[in-house]
């Protein structure tokens, strides 16, 4: 029995490690960004000082690119050779220039990211011995990109892109930040209905509540709802938060109700766990110098209880974070490029930022979706050991 | 025969009898018999207490007298927790518990629907078989019921009742320097102080103590059993105990119970020295229990 025991966590603790270990293969790439330095004339006659905005960086952009292989004349030619930077770049320079604008008339050293084909051709994802159309990569391409790279153009720095841009069409330039802000919206919703109302239904239930068969069915309900597969809870934001209510679509408060209602369950089975360890001599005591039974609970249990409420929380809400499917049915799955301004603004979310990604053919996407994920994985670890922490900090031994 | 028995002894050293038991209570007295009770405190009569379909308290009716000290002895499960536990109605948070028949404290029912049972417990303090301070400051397990009846306002009335209770429960020279330390920190028989400390900073009349030494040493015992004796200058003071030297060292009046009927109650001095009943010999003696 022991050794099937033993075999059987090591085939868990296997699983494991070779989920972690592919993930981390293919998304650690993500982590550095593919980035190419050359200069760029900002000519007064393509933008405007009055109206920054407007410019025509686009030929700038290309302008000083094509200025690094004067030998490259023919107009196919040039725009094969324009296809080695990522188009964001004119959009970087623009916003640089407006927040900048005595940059017009001066010649600016740019380091924008390349496109996504360059990055991951870069990384060695797509090789050079494969026949030229099997690639996204020309010969003509590598031979130009050999000679960027003789120069000492191309960089490899740390992605934070992955970090502070929001998504986008351009895998080289699609970020997390949109998901991340969209998740912490949904979490703080989540945890605002949550934690008060499954900590007074806790506390009824476990302090006041009468033993009959209608409080019985009501607990066990509420074990039950711990299971109910959480599409079904999408389901029913579908249908009542956003057809009966109308409140908006892809909304991070929608999201938060929705996750609310699963972790609902796991706050109350938490916290009626962490009343119920409170020794009854705690609240006799409080009885026998006359303290009436919500005092007993209110000043004493509830307090003591406190550390395991917030573990049952941290844990219910580490569950919320990682959960997809009740989103995509609310529409937090949408192609959104800028971060949620408000709880109401259309938002995606961390898990289904990494379902949108992982259906993007990009070979970038491929990588930024074990890249999401290991972000993902990140942030409940971070909420795990808290919770532990918490645990370990304020357990007490009666 | 037993039960009849019983029901004679009951009333021994009650002042209050009813019906054609009075003239066979009247009988029983005898040179040697013990004093009345002059100032009745708690008076019950008929009392039953159920938990579900057990019957844990059959039939008792007794008085308590002010300012006495009155045991309650006899072996484990025998009621005397539960009818102890009954004076403060600590057995209505167990919902399976119902008790019936009529518990007086200076006259008034305290199970009539009426009244509050947080003024009841108020009144009636308990302190239990297990040290159990609330795991905060020494000074909070003390300030805490005089703050929750609005006793005290103001940190100088509350240092004043801590000083006091504390004082009084003989613990103040060995906290006092320590008044922010939690109160779980303390040694047992100094917690089991810290506990009647805190029951007596809420003032009250009746101090219920269900075997408030069976958890403690020799030594510790001893003081609490001393200051047992000192309280009962201000306080009425009930004491369930399993040790019948305990009962005959700290009390005026000794009730035997055994399988939820009161089997004697009376004079401790005359329970232990000549019981009138054969159970009671034979419990005091240690054939049972």
């Amino acid at each position: 029995m022991r050794i099937y025991g033993i075999g059987a966590i090591g085939i868990a603790l296997g699983l494991l490690a070779v989920l972690l270990a592919s993930l981390i293969s293919t998304g650690a790439a993500s982590f550095v960004q593919t980035h190419v330095r050359f200069d760029v004339v900002i000519d007064p006659s393509m933008v405007d000082a009055e109206a920054p905005g407007e410019g025509n960086y686009r030929a700038i952009v290309r302008d000083g690119f094509e200025a690094l292989f004067p030998e490259v004349t023919n107009r196919r030619d040039q725009r094969d050779l324009q296809r080695i930077v990522s188009s964001g770049a004119q959009y970087m320079l623009r916003d640089r220039v407006v927040a900048q604008p005595d940059l017009i008339g001066t010649t600016v050293s740019l380091k924008v990211p390349v496109s996504d084909p360059f990055d991951q051709f870069a990384k060695g994802v797509i090789p050079r011995d494969v026949p030229e159309e099997q690639r996204r990569v020309s010969d003509k391409q590598i031979v130009w990109w050999d000679a960027l790279v003789a120069d000492g153009r191309i960089s490899k720095p740390f992605n934070w892109a992955l970090f502070f841009n929001s998504d986008s069409r351009f895998p080289e330039l699609a970020g997390l930040r949109g998901a991340i802000v969209g998740s912490l919206f949904a979490l703080l919703v989540c945890f605002l209905i949550s934690f008060p109302v499954g900590i007074a239904a806790a506390i009824y239930l476990e302090e006041f509540a009468p033993k009959n068969r209608f409080v019985d069915v009501i607990e066990v309900n509420i074990n039950n709802l711990a299971a109910v597969p959480s599409v079904i809870f999408g389901l029913l934001g579908l249908a009542v938060f956003l057809n009966f209510l109308g409140m908006p679509r892809s909304a991070p408060l929608v999201g938060g109700m929705v996750l609310s209602l699963m972790t609902l369950p796991t706050i109350i089975i938490a916290t009626r766990a962490a009343l119920k360890a409170v020794p009854p001599s705690i609240r006799e005591a409080a009885l026998g110098v006359g303290a009436s039974r919500q005092q007993a609970v209110f000043h004493h249990a509830l307090p003591l209880a406190m550390p395991g409420i917030l573990t049952g929380t941290i844990i219910g809400l580490a569950q919320a974070l990682g959960e997809t499917a009740p989103l995509l049915l609310i529409g937090m799955n949408a192609f959104i490029t800028s971060d949620p301004g408000g709880l109401t603004d259309p938002a995606t979310a961390l898990p289904t930022q990494i379902f949108i990604w992982a259906d993007s053919p990009e070979r970038g996407f491929v990588s930024r979706t074990s890249a999401a994920i290991l972000v993902l994985i990140g942030f409940l670890l971070v909420m795990n050991l808290l919770a532990i922490f918490l645990r370990q900090r304020f357990e007490r031994k009666w | 025969m037993q039960l009849e028995a019983a029901e004679t002894i009951r009333m021994e050293g009650t002042v209050p009898m009813d019906g054609p038991h009075e003239a066979e209570a009247v009988s029983m007295e005898s040179p040697a018999a013990e004093t009345a009770i002059r100032d009745v405190k708690i008076a019950a009569r008929g009392v039953d207490v159920y938990y579900g379909q057990t019957h844990a308290i059959k039939n008792v009716s007794m008085d308590v007298g002010a300012n006495e000290v009155t045991a309650f002895i006899g072996p484990s499960g025998c009621g005397k927790s539960t009818f102890l536990r009954a004076i403060n109605r600590m057995n209505d948070t167990i919902d399976i518990c119902r008790v019936t028949g009529s518990i007086k404290l200076d006259g008034s029912d305290i199970y009539d629907p009426k009244v509050d049972v947080v003024q009841l417990r108020a009144r009636v303090g308990m302190v239990f078989q297990k040290p159990n301070p609330f795991p905060k400051s020494i000074y909070d397990n003390i300030a805490y019921g005089p703050r929750i009846h609005g006793l005290v306002s103001g940190k100088a009335e509350t240092d004043l009742v801590v000083e006091r209770s504390l004082r009084r429960a003989g613990l103040w020279e060995e906290v006092k320097d320590r008044l922010p330390a939690p109160g779980t920190g303390l040694s047992g028989g100094q917690q089991q102080r810290l506990c009647i400390a805190r029951a007596i900073a809420v003032e009250p009349e009746v101090i219920l103590m269900d075997e408030p030494c069976s958890a403690l040493d020799p030594i510790a015992t001893a003081r609490i059993e001393e200051l047992i004796d000192e309280l009962r200058a201000n306080y009425t003071i009930i004491i369930v105990t399993h040790s019948m030297q305990q009962a005959a060292r700290v009390s005026q009046r000794t009730a035997f119970f055994h399988l939820g009927d009161l089997v004697e109650f009376g004079n401790t001095e005359q329970v232990f020295t000549m019981p009138a009943e054969q159970k009671t010999q034979d419990y005091i003696t240690g054939r049972f229990g």
